[in-house]
């Protein structure tokens, strides 16, 4: 017994020892993860031999040979697929910067109208809310697109907005601003107005700060911003033209259009996390607690000034981060885009050029890391922002 | 003698009476037209009423055809919703192409499915461990059998081709949140490891899988999964997106279980160590029952969600009931210009009546927890 317990005891079992135990495991587990990789990479050549399928990258420069309706850089069938991975992934960050814009004004909106004091707006704002968070995206995107923009007239009965929208079921027509020469001088007076408006914004912050005395920055601001350029505008001889959009035969020519593709998933997008930003923006002013706007009261600020200083404030310390991730997956939902045929990244390229290449593993992986950078870059810069704006304990 | 001047010789008239706190003027007063800003917001949203409402009921119920043998009706101009085709198309919504003299087996697995649900989900049931091990286990396999048939036991095999609507949507679901919970608890566990490699390999997991959409993941599941394997593995048409769905939902059922697993106090680990459990009877008898019970509410809206994702299968070719919803649609029986919008509708409430009650009992369980009610 007692010669057990000596030197037992001393060095437990290696079994025993959770050092050694340990090790045995994570060895055991990475020795099955790499066997498993190596069956799966092993099969996946065997396979792609048999069936001809090329494992290498040479179709990155191989000609791509389709069209694609949707291009914001030179595209051409004869383009090489590269080509077409730049084209898609354009497209995608356009829908999704567009997407995210919208979607957040749609989205702060719903969330105050759902607070508001009005019983009726707060009831709207919770009907477009839980009914549009609890019907899948998917199906809000073929909504619009078989259903919304397909009923609307052809060309020639468009719907005219203001002379300078036109909806039809061919797609959206919108007028297009041209700038004449003289337009550059708007620019720098608009550039010139924020540039002031800044310096005037720090100068107010400190004089209130020294002196107490506040001044209407808001008024200031939309006078360098807003009314500063118009002048300049008005003064250049209005150097801005709009092309309209114009009826030629069965279809209009000018001006801007946006493909019935893009104008239903971008809807579809903005409604759809616009419902999901309203409901973090609620409950980001639902968590400042209720002392705060009271002590505000009691210091003599009106409502609105409230909300701006106190409410908001410590609101966009809740809301941020979940927002970022509406913002991520504003961008991931957009390769739903496939269902309706806007060609995004994952359209193009995970799905024609997939098709006609048939190199199924690189390109999914390709598309797959593409996502994962743009989710890695942003949840990155999510940290830094969260590190910074975290309150200050002691 | 005169009376003093301050003595109050007559009574003093009435006050008005208290404003009233209760009934509907005081609400319309309070509620409506509280403030300026909120009467020009409330004439707003009458005004938008006044404008959506109308077209939208006439659409729905009173221009709506609500029996007819074929589409001519629904085709007549100014009609409405086309429900009489909703009901046509029902079975085929509901089962796909799945044979009809086999359809009763569909429907005891519905029905079983859905009693072991309510079982699980009514929350003063008794035996509610069984009715989880039911659910998770037993019934996953009778199904299996069941709807895909078993020579042996005189079921027909019904390929899994022929499978779709309603069915499939929940196999899709359900098999789903059933594969993700151990593989979502096993990833947490990992994740919150002191192992370094078993950590590493747990992030890698669940970071790449939520940071790519999950239609690349079910692309991947679709189209590499057969180059993966041996040939003669090849897994079937229904079940490559299946496993798609369930590696997609155990990376995000993971960061639900993450969340209960910090909300566990260290003095639960401690103690549970210096009663000297090992790892896993610590994990198993005293941290996973209280951060699993902490995470319902969680995990209830981890599968609304995934009920929604569900339907991003359809993209790749499967009969989910969003699929057969947009394929009756063209139907030449009933294709009219009202068919479409009645098929999204209908599917729109089938999604949102799921939904939206899940998230309701998903909140209810919330405040129970709150209170303290033990699950």
């Amino acid at each position: 017994m007692s010669a057990q317990t000596g030197g037992a005891a001393a060095r437990p079992r290696i079994w025993n020892d959770p050092f050694w135990r340990g090790l045995m495991l994570q060895g055991a587990l990475l020795a099955a993860v790499v066997a498993l990789t190596w069956f799966v990479a092993g099969n996946a050549v065997d396979n792609m031999h048999k069936r001809n399928i090329p494992t290498d990258f040479a179709f990155w420069s191989n000609p791509a040979s389709f069209d694609i309706s949707q291009t914001l850089i030179p595209y051409s069938a004869t383009s090489p697929n590269s080509q077409v991975f730049w084209v898609g992934l354009l497209n995608t960050l356009l829908v999704a910067a567009l997407g995210v814009i919208l979607a957040t004004l749609l989205g702060f909106a719903a969330g105050a109208a759902r607070l508001s004091a009005s019983w009726l707006v707060a009831r709207l704002a919770g009907f477009y809310i839980e009914g549009v968070r609890n019907v899948p995206l998917l199906l809000q995107i073929i909504f619009w697109y078989n259903v919304v923009l397909a009923a609307l007239p052809d060309p020639r009965g468009a719907v005219a907005l203001g002379g300078v929208v036109f909806l039809t079921k061919r797609g959206l027509f919108l007028a297009a601003p041209v700038a004449r020469p003289g337009f550059s001088a708007v620019w720098i007076a608009l550039g010139v107005g924020m540039a002031a408006t800044f310096a005037f914004r720090a100068f107010a912050a400190r004089r209130q700060r020294e002196t107490g005395m506040s001044a209407p920055v808001g008024a200031v601001a939309a006078a360098l911003i807003v009314a500063f350029p118009l002048i300049v505008y008005v003064a250049a001889g209005q150097p801005l033209d709009f092309d309209i959009p114009k009826l030629r035969g069965f279809n209009f020519v000018g001006g801007m259009k946006l493909s019935p593709e893009f104008a239903a998933l971008l809807f579809a997008l903005t409604l759809y996390t616009g419902a999901f930003i309203a409901e973090i923006v609620r409950s980001g002013i639902l968590a400042v607690a209720k002392g705060q706007s009271e002590a505000a009261a009691a210091l003599g600020l009106r409502p609105a000034q409230t909300r701006k200083l106190i409410v908001m404030p410590q609101a966009m310390r809740v809301i941020v981060p979940p927002l970022i991730n509406q913002y991520l997956n504003l961008t991931k939902n957009s390769t739903l885009a496939v269902a309706i045929g806007y060609p995004d990244l994952f359209n193009v390229f995970a799905g024609t050029t997939l098709n006609n290449t048939g190199a199924a593993v690189q390109i999914v992986f390709m598309t797959m890391a593409v996502y994962l950078i743009i989710s890695l870059v942003t949840s990155g810069v999510m940290n830094a922002y969260n590190a910074r704006m975290s309150p200050r304990e002691r | 003698m005169s009376a003093p001047a301050f003595v109050r010789s007559a009574s003093a008239p009435d006050l008005p009476p208290p404003v009233p706190t209760a009934g509907p003027m005081t609400f319309v007063r309070r509620r409506l037209f509280a403030g300026p800003a909120a009467t020009v917001f409330t004439l707003l949203a009458i005004a938008f009423l006044i404008w959506a409402a109308p077209p939208v009921a006439r659409f729905l119920f009173v221009d709506a055809v609500w029996s007819a043998p074929d589409g001519g009706a629904c085709r007549a101009p100014g009609a409405g919703a086309c429900w009489a085709y909703i009901w046509r198309k029902a079975p085929y919504f509901v089962y796909g192409s799945y044979p009809l003299d086999a359809r009763w087996r569909v429907d005891i697995v519905l029905a079983v499915g859905a009693a072991l649900i309510a079982w699980l989900a009514a929350r003063r049931a008794p035996g509610r461990a069984i009715a989880a091990a039911l659910l998770f286990v037993a019934y996953p396999i009778c199904a299996v059998v069941l709807l895909y048939g078993q020579a042996g036991l005189g079921l027909p095999v019904v390929p899994t081709d022929l499978w779709g609507g309603v069915l499939v949507t929940l196999i899709m679901a359900i098999s789903g949140i059933v594969l993700s919970l151990p593989a979502g608890v096993l990833l947490a566990l990992g994740r919150r490891s002191k192992l370094p490699i078993v950590r590493a390999l747990s992030v890698g997991f669940i970071e790449v899988i939520r940071g790519v959409p999950m239609i690349t993941v079910l692309f991947m599941a679709n189209l590499m999964l057969p180059l993966f394997v041996p040939e003669s593995w090849s897994p079937d048409r229904l079940l490559r997106p299946l496993i798609g769905v369930a590696l997609f939902a155990s990376a995000y059922m993971a960061e639900v279980v993450r969340g209960g697993l910090q909300a566990i106090p260290n003095g639960q680990f401690e103690g549970a160590m210096a009663l000297g459990l090992t790892y896993p009877q610590r994990m198993r008898l005293v941290i996973l029952p209280q951060a699993l019970t902490i995470v319902i509410p969680g995990i209830v809206n981890s599968f609304i969600a995934l009920f929604k994702d569900t339907t991003l299968v359809a993209i790749v070719g499967i009969f989910d009931f969003l699929r057969t919803v947009d394929t009756a649609r063209l139907d030449p029986q009933w294709a009219g210009p009202t068919i479409t919008a009645t098929g999204y509708v209908f599917a729109a409430l089938f999604y949102f009546v799921f939904c939206f009650g899940m998230s309701r009992y998903s909140i209810a369980m919330e405040r129970d927890l709150a209170r303290g009610v033990s699950n």
